[in-house]
């Protein structure tokens, strides 16, 4: 159940080119969120709140981790928050990833840039699981790279930039067969690169994270919506997703 | 004790606290953080003929003060609105109001007239105002001798009281007013959005994919309290005020230009508790300016 809650902040550092990951505490909220769910984060002056994936939750230390890119004023004045000071959130938002716990299987994770962050907690959950993790994580520059040593320790992982800086050369796809044999597979990142990837594995089950400019971020507004492939209807970003079955909604 | 009841046509309201239209589906996700019952009334999201989806994505965009939307009346149409979400509301005490929005005139009328069906609904607000749709809605709200036609064919088909909302999108707000309430209206609604533009530096070209959308939030409160002010100088039904009111200062100033209750939008986007927390704060910000009730600061601004 989402619900408005106060985040005390205990860590702030810039991990990348324009990138802040964000250590917060409360116990509600790392006690009820799932992988994949976000927080609606209020922002001092601004008329909408931010929406901000979960990238980590530590339970025991009732820390969620939030990793987030300055794009505009609201995750600009985000990134001069300090320890100590507080955040206004709801949350646990939204549908996560749905983690099939049955059979034991291979799962492929493919993120672009700022939709690298759900899936950190999402493979640490699988792996938790004894999933076999791959990932494959695409930036656009070396010095926007982050998280590489995290997703190492999870299992063999692949850091592709579109401009050769780093790693693999060219876009999250190009690397997919390399990573060879997987059974099920989650993504999350810029628009384009999720209907390559699932136009790509049409063969393969997947789930997906999507983003849109959202209102309410209850499902009352209906501003984020993504059409459904079915019957032209609609479906909600913020309360039927953010997470969806990779061919549920026409990108 | 500060008296926050206030009757109008169709509606005894236990304080004039209600979530505007369309920015609070029909009820269910705000019933999760409180009891609805709290809440003076609850106006539904517009509901039209059939099932309508909305208009294509991005749907808002972020203003000073303010936001952009053109959702584009996404809603399940009458007939569902009917049979799912006006028995769930009905569970609360609370009064139901009904926005009713078409394209043309036998859209309106049915709508209207769909509500006759339920006795859950205590009074309509008749949407002529939508800037977001294609056809209808908004020509409906700039003309007059158009105004006063729908409210009058909208007034035929129901029982109920009708509240006409109106446009600020017009050059002479005063003139609407007056011929919606000659056409029989029971009550007005102002004011809806005000139409904007966003333009999206990074692709140079209008953020909102309607191109325009109404603005909303604080950025409008001033626009809309200048125009109660002028309306409710010229007509003699009560006015259901909104624009931008995040606060019970807010709701007093409304109040004093004239508004008899008043609906609560875009606040309840980056504060899901804002109406119970204004009801909260009322009596005292009442009493702090020398009132006992709340019709007794009822156009007391207008000089
Ligand atoms: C479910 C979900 C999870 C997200 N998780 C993350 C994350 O973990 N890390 C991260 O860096 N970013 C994430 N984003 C994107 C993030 O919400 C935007 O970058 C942020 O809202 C931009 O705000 P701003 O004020 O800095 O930018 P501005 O451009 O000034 O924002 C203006 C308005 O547009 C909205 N907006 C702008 N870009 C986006 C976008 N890409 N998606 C949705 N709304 C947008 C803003 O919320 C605001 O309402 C997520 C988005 C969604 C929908």
């Amino acid at each position: 159940m989402i619900k408005k809650e106060t985040m005390l902040i205990k860590f702030v550092e810039q991990i990348a080119l324009d990138t802040i990951e964000m250590v917060v505490e409360n116990a509600y909220i790392s006690k009820t969120a799932i992988p994949g769910q976000f927080l609606h984060v209020a922002v001092d002056g601004q008329t909408l709140r931010r929406p901000i994936s979960i990238a980590d939750i530590n339970r025991e230390k009732e820390t969620i981790t939030l990793l987030f890119k300055i794009v505009g004023s609201g995750t600009a004045k985000l990134a001069t928050l300090k320890p100590g000071m507080s955040m206004d959130v709801l949350g646990p938002s939204g549908n996560g990833f749905q983690i099939v716990d049955k059979e034991p299987s291979t799962i492929l994770l493919i993120g672009g840039g700022i939709g690298v962050p759900p899936l950190y907690y999402l493979g640490k959950t699988l792996a938790e699981k004894n999933k076999e993790i791959i990932s494959i994580l695409g930036f656009q520059t070396e010095k926007s790279v982050f998280y590489e040593e995290k997703f190492s320790s999870l299992g063999r992982t692949y850091i592709v930039t579109n401009d050769g800086s780093y790693g693999e050369t060219g876009f999250v796809t190009d690397v997919i067969e390399k990573a060879g044999q997987f059974d099920r597979y989650y993504s999350c990142g810029p628009v384009p690169m999720l209907k390559a990837i699932t136009a790509k594995l049409v063969d393969k089950p997947g789930m997906i994270s999507l983003e849109e400019r959202m209102g309410c971020g209850v499902g009352a507004c209906m501003a984020c919506v993504i059409p459904t492939d079915s019957n032209g209807g609609y479906k909600k970003i913020c309360s039927d997703g953010p997470v969806f079955h990779a061919q549920e909604v026409s990108l | 004790m500060t008296n926050l009841a206030i009757n109008l046509p169709g509606l005894e309201l236990k304080n004039p606290i209600m979530p505007a239209s369309g920015c609070f589906a029909f009820g269910r996700e705000y019933s999760e953080f409180y009891d609805l019952s709290k809440l003076g009334a609850v106006i539904m999201k517009a509901a039209t003929g059939t099932e309508r989806f909305g208009n294509p994505t991005p749907r808002v965009a972020e203003t000073a003060s303010g936001m952009l939307n053109a959702i584009g009346l996404q809603n399940p149409g009458v007939e569902k609105i009917i049979e799912k979400e006006v028995p769930f509301l009905g569970q609360y005490d609370t009064s139901i109001i009904a926005n009713v929005a078409g394209s043309t005139l036998e859209e309106y009328e049915k709508v209207a007239a769909a509500f006759n069906q339920t006795d859950q609904v205590h009074a309509l607000e008749l949407n002529i105002s939508c800037p977001n749709v294609k056809e209808g809605g908004i020509q409906f709200g700039t003309d007059p001798s158009m105004a006063a036609k729908v409210t009058e064919t909208v007034k035929n088909a129901s029982q109920l009281p009708v509240y006409v909302k109106l446009s600020p999108n017009v050059t002479n707000i005063v003139e609407m007013a007056k011929a919606v309430e000659l056409a029989g209206a029971d009550g007005l609604s102002m004011i809806n959005t005000i139409t904007g533009m966003q333009i999206h530096l990074p692709t140079k070209k209008p953020l909102i994919a309607n191109k325009t959308g109404g603005l909303s939030g604080p950025a409008i409160k001033p626009v809309a309290i200048r125009m109660i002010y002028e309306v409710k100088q010229h007509v003699s039904i009560p006015i259901i005020g909104m624009g931008g009111i995040s606060n019970a200062e807010d709701v007093l100033e409304f109040l004093l230009a004239g508004a008899s209750a008043v609906a609560v939008g875009t606040a309840n986007f980056s504060n899901p508790f804002v109406c119970p927390e204004i009801i909260d704060a009322l009596p005292e910000t009442l009493n702090r300016y020398g009132f006992d009730s709340v019709e007794d600061a009822i156009g007391k601004g207008i000089m």
